[in-house]
């Protein structure tokens, strides 16, 4: 009888382990499982992709409908060749579509913000997003400002 | 003056023989064929005794510490007006050091001091050598379910002490300081990831499980048999796991940190 108590609380204890790293997986990481095959790609190249990740969100208008799967580099035009995977439930995206990288608030993550166009023809797999526009660095936007001041200061002397 | 450096010498080679005999201890324990039948058994006994009696002080420790984080970080992130970043920082700093290293030596003092004295005892009082008699061979029948329970449900307690010590700062930070839960729960899990953070977390409480309980049943098996040689090996046993699991630590974390 105390063996079988024993083995009880073993099997609780492997369980209770268990449960833990699904909810490490699920609820603090967000690791959702992303099938391939209800996903579809598309192809945006940015001339700069900030501290974008892979995993990160692909939005529009706030609502998440896929993530990011791979940043490289295209060894040719040296811009960032970004593939997302946008879930099959929107794949009405106009071909004129444009892609953001936007960050949320001032210390948060980067995400990919698409504007939908006009345009009848529909994005397919392995399309690809001609108008793209880059992160914005804040220390360029900086560099900027302070460039522009240092001129102004300049003139009034 | 020439007697200072022999002694020195002589330590040292002794140091390096504990070494070597240590290691020849794990290869009898790894590479023994096991016995399915009884082996299962007593396995199971020992992951009750080294796994389940420690969780009740691994749930406790993990939902302080959770909840000690959570006061901290929102007291430190308010000047900044960051305290959404909770989450992330809880998390974190749970899965990725807090987690692995406080179980490791709460387990080390609990289980990692236990299984020393038990085994130094049996040693003291002959019963390894009494079996040894009846050709029930020691290592099978009293090491390696230990070694092999300790290397189990180390990770399991360590990934038990996550989810409490999470949950805690929870607690502390959204139920009672006020941080908005959509904020935590989102902020981390945009910064976890699976791989990076969590998986790495658990190759090192396998890492930590196999050094803590090697070094602890190593000190037991080989305990001088009296009583003052108990206690020596209980504490060699507690202090030397302890060292070796913050120095491993650093080494994995710099491996890990490196682009794994």
């Amino acid at each position: 009888m105390r063996s079988r108590t024993t083995e009880s609380l073993v099997g609780i204890f492997m369980v209770a382990g268990m449960l833990a790293l699904l909810f490490l997986a699920i609820h603090v990481s967000g690791l959702t499982p992303v099938s391939k095959s209800d996903h579809y790609r598309v192809i945006a190249e940015f001339d700069n992709v900030g501290s974008l990740k892979q995993r990160a969100p692909v939005r529009i208008a706030g609502v998440t409908i896929g993530r990011v799967d791979s940043i490289l580099l295209d060894r040719k035009t040296f811009r960032a060749k970004v593939v997302l995977l946008i879930e099959n439930g929107s794949n009405h995206l106009p071909t004129d579509t444009e892609a953001h990288i936007q960050t949320e608030g001032i210390l948060g993550a980067n995400y990919v913000a698409l504007t939908p166009g006009f345009d009848q023809i529909d994005l397919t797999d392995g399309g690809k997003i001609a108008v793209t526009h880059p992160a914005l660095i804040l220390e360029n936007l900086i560099g900027q400002m302070l460039f522009k001041a240092k001129e102004k200061s300049g003139h009034d002397q | 003056m020439i007697d200072k450096f022999s002694q020195i010498g002589s330590a040292g080679i002794q140091q390096v023989q504990q070494l070597g005999l240590s290691g020849l201890f794990l290869t009898r324990i790894l590479f023994r064929f096991p016995r399915i039948v009884g082996g299962f058994k007593l396995l199971v006994e020992q992951l009750y005794v080294v796994g389940v009696l420690s969780l009740s002080i691994i749930l406790v420790s993990g939902l302080f510490i959770g909840m000690v984080l959570g006061l901290q970080g929102v007291n430190t992130l308010q000047r900044f007006g960051a305290e959404a970043q909770l989450g992330q920082l809880v998390a974190l700093s749970v899965v990725r050091e807090l987690g692995p290293v406080v179980t490791a030596l709460l387990f080390a003092g609990r289980a990692g001091s236990a299984l020393t004295a038990e085994i130094g005892l049996m040693r003291a009082t002959d019963q390894l050598a009494s079996m040894e008699m009846m050709a029930v061979d020691p290592i099978w029948r009293v090491i390696s379910p230990r070694f092999w329970a300790g290397v189990i449900s180390m990770p399991i307690l360590a990934m038990i002490f996550n989810v409490v010590a999470i949950w805690g700062g929870y607690l502390v930070g959204v139920k009672w300081l006020g941080v908005d839960m959509g904020a935590f729960w989102n902020n981390m899990q945009n910064s976890v990831d699976f791989y990076q953070d969590i998986l790495n977390g658990i190759i090192k409480t396998g890492v930590f499980g196999f050094v803590v309980t090697w070094i602890a049943v190593y000190h037991g098996y080989y305990a001088v048999p009296t009583a003052p040689g108990i206690s020596l090996a209980t504490t060699r046993s507690v202090v030397y796991a302890s060292l070796a699991v913050l120095g491993f630590d650093f080494m994995l974390t710099a491996v890990m940190l490196k682009g794994w």
